[in-house]
């Protein structure tokens, strides 16, 4: 393997590690703006509470190895998209300063206004992602040079939508089987059933969109004969099948993990299929940026692949053994519900 | 306004609004760190107390820091394509390193110090904040790293329309890495003692029995004078001294030299500087007060030693001269005043008059955002006086000269002003927000004292 692969792969890695993780949080944000009541909104929040930062370092550090590994994808794309990002980047600020801010004023006008900009400032995300991916599958205007000659309305188009459908509806499923972990009794049997129901929606626009995939990208079907794809597909089908039967069954950590594969498995099939092309041109495939013409200089992808080798397994480490540590399920008064965080609180006068 | 000078605008907004956060973040977690281990080790309740109400403002500032710097991130892909491009190679892999060794461990840690008093052993949570602490730090590393390449370029050639990397240990420690580093993390740690110190002075003033603020009183006025007197000499003296060898028009704009020294450069303490004559307009001081030889003596240990003024420069390659002079000369004033204020305290705490000076303690609590306006003063002095380029002239790996890369033709070319213009307004708006609710909840928060008995 070069080290242009490798980057590839790690570059995948990042995406993967943030979907999973950064994910759920995003789907427990939806899901917070359908609870009924503050004290289960309180939950939401708290579930989530202190590990959503670490999550979201992940899509940080995702853009900087994009910079580093492939600069005129960052360059190409981050322009191309820009107004698109800056709505994701708006949603983004009022999520993290949403989940800080609602249980910092005691009053329930203060928090439920928090609530909803922690709600939709996680659904965008949710759907914009998922936009985003549609609309690199579907392959960007770029012209000879990496020249960019699209418009922001072009991003909205019909493909695009469905894939942004698959990634919210995903997310929501995501969401609400971690949710599921974090809580009890009736919310729990809720969450449940919710994520049952999403499930068949993201199916049934999962195979929608592959079909139109097919359509729009069939370059990305040229390596359906390969034993790697299968290695990757095989394993897809099996935990897509799992989440329904681990959820039924109410074993809530398999079915967490077998929907934490699932996106996984996705990312990497539509990575592998569409290797080693990064951002295909919709104005002929010869104009795409691949990891080969769009790549830093193997030097800096080595320098790279050190600082990767060095921090991510101790990133790793510290992650999982935070993880342990909030393992079990929140309960009111737990933080970011009103002041219990910093304990209760007085005036001094 | 052209898509290039509102990209700038942009820059500057979401740069400068970012740099509200950090310095208070970096400089509040050493102080919790402090706090935090003295609450443990002498088993001091009040200590712990003191923890509870910094974190609390530690957590809504790293918040909404966190939120304005996915921007920033974003920012040069989305506004500086052809920069991007161009500093690719080199620049992207400190933003990942950014991540992997830094950004991680503070986020990841956060949560634990925030969250995890009651699950965790005290030894174990202290450790939590020692980790933000260094996070944070680390953070300031790699981002100064990729902003000091291009100040001061080194351990690359141009190549292929690219600058590509030739030695990343060269690249990383360039010459003005670690002068900017020290000055930078120093002023944070001012930053962070005079959040700690004016806000116990706040407490003081309403009690003066208060234990805690009496504690953190203590804690933010030793280290405050400490950090201050520090952050000027060496650290600022030093940063000084390398851009006058590195960046000689930077150095000259700054100092408002105009017309060059061949010894016995004098320093201007004071001046209005102005555009006259010309064409092309010549930079002019306006009711200057100077210090004869005593530039040449700080910048080079020699009061003879020759400095080129920026008369020298071509009109082309000098940067602003007003923001420039103006923002630098301010942030030194600042720097001097930190070390007066804090000293006068100092005393004060150890005679105990302190707690019974209410015109300190009200300077004291007045004076908490001062050393912000210096950082934010501090890096309009080190960015506008960086122009006209987005990546300082130097030498390359090869020992040929590189001729720099123009701020002006380094913007994205296919995002249209309207475009801009638009997010620009848009995020103008949302962060006249944010700020506005980061400050009206930092002083809601600052103002409330944890119950004793939580602790």
């Amino acid at each position: 393997m070069d080290l242009n692969t490798i980057w590839f792969v790690l570059v995948g890695v990042l995406i993967v590690g943030y979907a999973v993780l950064d994910g759920f949080d995003l789907g427990v944000g939806v899901l917070s703006l359908f609870a009924r009541s503050r004290a289960e909104r309180d939950l939401h929040a708290a579930a989530i509470g202190p590990v959503w930062d670490g999550n979201e370092v992940w899509l940080l550090t995702g853009g900087g190895a994009l910079f580093a590994a492939f600069p005129p994808v960052y360059a190409t794309v981050f322009s191309g998209f820009y107004l698109a990002l800056m709505l994701l980047l708006l949603a983004l600020i009022a999520r993290a300063v949403s989940l800080e801010f609602r249980g910092l004023v005691a009053s329930e006008r203060w928090t439920r206004a928090w609530d909803w900009a922690f709600g939709l400032g996680s659904l965008l995300p949710a759907i914009l992602l998922g936009v985003a991916v549609g609309n690199v599958l579907r392959g960007v205007p770029v012209g000879p040079g990496f020249a960019w000659q699209g418009s922001f309305l072009g991003l909205l188009n019909p493909y695009a939508i469905l894939v942004g459908l698959v990634s919210a509806t995903f997310f929501v499923m995501h969401g609400a089987l971690f949710l599921r972990m974090k809580t009890e009794g009736e919310l729990a049997r809720r969450l449940g059933r919710i994520a049952l129901g999403v499930y068949g929606a993201f199916l049934l626009l999962y195979v929608v969109a592959t079909v139109a995939t097919v359509r729009v990208s069939p370059f990305l079907f040229q390596k359906t004969s390969s034993p790697l794809f299968w290695a990757l597909a095989a394993p897809l089908a099996v935990a897509l099948a799992a989440v329904p039967i681990a959820t039924r069954a109410g074993k809530r950590g398999l079915a967490f993990t077998a929907s934490s594969a699932t996106i996984a498995l996705m990312i990497l099939v539509a990575a592998l299929s569409a290797y080693p092309v990064l951002v295909p041109s919709s104005l002929g495939l010869e104009n795409s940026l691949t990891i080969y013409n769009a790549s830093s200089t193997p030097r800096t992808l080595a320098t790279m692949l050190v600082i990767a080798l060095a921090g991510v397994p101790v990133v790793l480490g510290y992650t999982i053994w935070i993880y342990r540590i909030f393992k079990g399920p929140v309960r009111v008064g737990d933080g970011y519900s009103a002041d219990a965080g910093a304990g209760a609180v007085r005036r001094v006068a | 306004m052209n898509a290039l000078m509102l990209a700038r605008l942009q820059f500057a907004v979401t740069v400068g609004f970012h740099f509200i956060f950090p310095p208070v973040s970096i400089g509040l977690a050493w102080m919790l760190c402090i706090a935090e281990y003295l609450g443990w080790r002498k088993r001091d309740p009040i200590y712990v107390q003191v923890g509870r109400l910094f974190g609390k403002l530690l957590a809504i500032t790293f918040a909404v820091g966190v939120a304005t710097g996915i921007v920033m991130e974003f920012q040069f892909g989305t506004n500086w394509a052809v920069y991007s491009k161009f500093v690719g190679d080199i620049f992207g892999a400190p933003l990942a390193a950014e991540g992997v060794f830094a950004f991680f461990l503070e986020s990841t840690f956060m949560g634990l110090y925030l969250f995890g008093r009651e699950r965790v052993s005290k030894g174990v949570h202290w450790f939590s904040s020692l980790m933000v602490a260094v996070g944070a730090t680390l953070s300031a590393f790699w981002i100064i790293v990729a902003n000091s390449w291009q100040q001061t370029p080194a351990g690359f050639v141009v190549k292929n329309g690219r600058a590509e990397l030739t030695s990343f240990y060269e690249a990383v420690f360039n010459p003005s890495t670690l002068p900017r580093y020290f000055h930078v993390v120093a002023a944070a740690l001012v930053t962070g003692a005079f959040v700690m110190a004016g806000v116990a002075a706040w407490h003081v003033l309403r009690n003066p029995e208060s234990p805690v603020g009496r504690k953190a009183l203590k804690l933010g006025v030793a280290w405050g004078l400490a950090f201050a007197l520090l952050e000027v000499m060496p650290f600022g003296h030093l940063h000084a001294q390398q851009v006058a060898r590195t960046q000689p028009a930077k150095f000259a704009a700054i100092e408002g030299l105009y017309a060059s020294a061949d010894a016995k450069a004098p320093l201007v303490v004071f001046g209005v500087p102005f555009k006259s004559g010309g064409p092309p307009p010549q930079p002019a001081l306006a009711a200057p007060i100077e210090l004869p030889g005593l530039l040449s003596w700080l910048a080079f240990g020699d009061f003879t030693a020759p400095v080129k003024g920026l008369g020298e420069f071509p009109d082309d390659a000098r940067p602003p001269i007003w923001l420039t002079f103006v923002s630098f000369h301010n942030m030194v004033l600042l720097g001097l005043f930190f070390i007066g204020l804090m000293a006068v305290a100092s005393w004060k705490l150890y005679t105990g008059e302190i707690y019974r000076s209410p015109r300190l303690l009200k300077a004291l609590v007045w004076s908490i955002p001062l050393p912000v306006l210096a950082c934010q003063l501090g890096w309009v002095a080190a960015e506008v006086g960086r122009q006209p380029w987005i990546v300082y002239p130097g030498i390359q790996a090869d020992g040929t000269p590189f001729e720099g890369l123009r701020t002006a033709v380094s913007h994205s070319p296919t995002v249209t002003a309207a475009e801009i213009g638009f997010s620009l307004a848009l995020f103008g708006l949302v962060y006249l927000a944010l700020g506005a609710l980061w400050l009206f909840l930092m002083i809601r928060k600052a103002k409330l004292v944890p119950e004793p008995a939580q602790a």
